[in-house]
């Protein structure tokens, strides 16, 4: 049986940050998760701070440099992607919308993703609900029902006391199960050519 | 000739980031046919000009530019960077080209590209949503047009025609030969394949993998489709070059340009760009060491064609350049470029060779 692979896209500025924190827990949660239901699983970890230079210069020059590149074959190919932003003036923060925005449009078609952010308050949570969950639907992904906010007083708070502990099982249990029946299929543009007679076929055909 | 070199320009007017001042509309076109001119004087093989209908590009009529060049040059190929098979109509093309050929006695092909910029297309009728349609459409009847005297037409596209001959008709009944160039649409390369033109690949602003990719394609294509041998299809690249004696002038002397360069400045360094794309800024050592490693990931190909008069770059400076790939540069790529290279390699087409290809078809089918 080969591994589930599981990519972690962290996208928070400091060190540490309570954004990578989240995304750390989710993480294990989700292995914990796929283990009981027997799945191996390979877990790479995406600071999307270290790719800041290269995803700007993928907007201005059109293609992606090396390292930025090795991570976005990393994306397309994932079982299942843990993603978490840093909530900045009510949305995801501009570097991991910058991030998305180079990928290729169907890169995560159809690839199961939990969704979770962190922020100041609880009072910025919804913008999962309202910001981070359609933009992961506009790329066709699939975004288990349980969004995990996490704040600075879920950090401070008694364990069980905030309910953050209960959030992160129960979203991990969900990509869990999506993660488990997933299997990444893409098409490569180079080796499924249409051949031009069908092309020119279509063109001149009955379907104008 | 095994493989062609030259220089492609895209007519950009760009004001020249060391002086601030901006050529005006005149002065460029004026640069764009001296520097055609110095392409043949210091025994380059090819000049092709851009086609854009919108500023900061000045040269929206190829045919024009090219004919201006054809009459003050001897041997020059002239050739089109490209032609826009989207938004122009293909009996125009048909009959533009095929006039250009006769007044400069075949020295012209022409470049075939779809033009990526959304608001030009409805300028002229068409939508960019349908852009490879376009490209696909226009082509079938702009290659019939050239190679059938009466054409009956219907298509999606244009209004159809009955009976229609285009004028004139192609130097010595042969059509002037065509690349299709892209970046990354494999339909184009599987277009070029099909018919067995050529292909050309942009490799200037992105990654070698993009061009080797396109040209694996076509490649197999080319072969799938019965023109002959993988290795046998006509291939050409683009590439960006500055040169100076030594490699650290090349580099304090572009990088201004380069740091405010359209399309690439204010992005990545001069350092990464030369490492990640086709870019060569240094020595004519390092030009052709560079150059010569093309081969390694497209095979042996027909025709070269730099990029050296973008971004604001001064007329002066760019007919330096052209003198030191001349003198330095071209004359050691065509002799490393011979070595090695196997004798089913075709020769970069030229009229010549198509007038006798054609007449050796004929004489097959009589």
């Amino acid at each position: 049986m080969t591994a589930k692979r599981l990519v972690v896209l962290s996208a928070g500025l400091s060190v540490p940050s309570s954004t990578r924190l989240l995304a750390d827990r989710l993480t294990e949660a989700a292995v914990r998760r796929l283990g009981e239901r027997g799945d191996a699983v390979e877990v790479e970890v995406v600071e999307l701070r270290d790719l800041a230079h290269d995803v700007t210069d993928h907007l201005l020059t059109g293609f992606a440099p090396e390292p930025l590149a090795a991570v976005q074959r990393l994306v397309t190919s994932a079982d299942g992607l843990v993603a978490v932003t840093p909530i900045f003036s009510a949305s995801y923060s501009g570097l991991f919308k910058s991030f998305l925005d180079v990928l290729e449009p169907t890169a995560l078609a159809g690839t199961p993703v939990l969704v979770g952010a962190t922020g100041g308050t609880a009072r910025h949570s919804l913008a999962l609900e309202h910001a981070v969950r359609p933009l992961f639907s506009y790329l066709r992904a699939v975004v288990v029902p349980t969004a995990v906010f996490a704040s600075t007083d879920d950090w401070g708070s008694a364990e069980g006391a905030s309910g953050l502990s209960a959030r992160v099982d129960r979203a991990s249990g969900e990509l869990a199960e999506l993660v488990h029946r997933h299997e990444t299929v893409r098409e490569d543009p180079f080796e499924a050519v249409v051949p031009f007679e069908e092309q020119l076929r279509r063109l001149s055909g009955g379907d104008r | 000739m095994q493989t062609e070199f030259g220089v492609f320009s895209v007519g950009d007017i760009t004001m020249d980031p060391t002086t601030g001042r901006t050529p005006t509309e005149g002065e460029r076109l004026d640069a764009m046919v001296r520097i055609a001119k110095k392409t043949e004087e210091v025994g380059l093989d090819v000049f092709a000009a851009g086609e854009h209908h919108n500023p900061p590009f000045v040269n929206s009529s190829p045919t024009t530019l090219l004919a201006f060049v054809a009459a003050q040059t001897e041997r020059l190929q002239l050739s089109t960077a490209t032609t826009l098979i989207t938004t122009n109509d293909p009996v125009k093309i048909a009959e533009d080209y095929a006039l250009l050929q006769h007044l400069s006695g075949g020295r012209v092909d022409l470049t075939l590209g779809r033009g990526n910029t959304g608001p030009v297309y409805p300028w002229f009728g068409k939508d960019i949503r349908q852009g490879i349609d376009l490209a696909i459409e226009n082509y079938a009847l702009l290659h019939r047009l050239w190679r059938e005297e009466v054409v009956d037409w219907r298509g999606r596209f244009r209004t159809p025609l009955q009976g229609f001959t285009a004028t004139p008709r192609p130097l010595d009944d042969v059509a002037p030969f065509v690349w299709h160039g892209s970046i990354r649409s494999p339909q184009i390369a599987e277009q070029a394949a099909y018919y067995g033109d050529g292909f050309f690949a942009n490799h200037i602003f992105w990654p070698p993998s993009h061009t080797q990719q396109m040209v694996e394609l076509y490649r197999s294509r080319y072969e799938h489709h019965g023109h002959g041998r993988a290795d046998q299809a006509i291939v050409g690249l683009g590439g960006q070059v500055f040169l100076a004696k030594n490699s650290q002038d090349a580099v304090r002397q572009f990088r201004p340009y380069f740091d405010q360069a359209p399309v690439y400045g204010h992005g990545p360094s001069l350092e990464d760009f030369t490492s990640q794309t086709p870019l060569t800024v240094g020595s004519p050592q390092e030009v052709i060491d560079r150059t010569l490693g093309f081969r390694d990931y497209v095979g042996h190909y027909q025709r070269q064609l730099f990029l050296v008069d973008h971004a604001g770059l001064p007329l002066g400076t760019v007919l330096d350049q052209l003198e030191m790939l001349g003198e330095h540069v071209v004359p050691v790529l065509r002799r490393e470029f011979a070595q090695g290279r196997p004798e089913h390699v075709p020769d970069a087409p030229s009229h010549a060779s198509l007038v006798a290809a054609h007449r050796t078809a004929a004489e097959v089918a009589a």
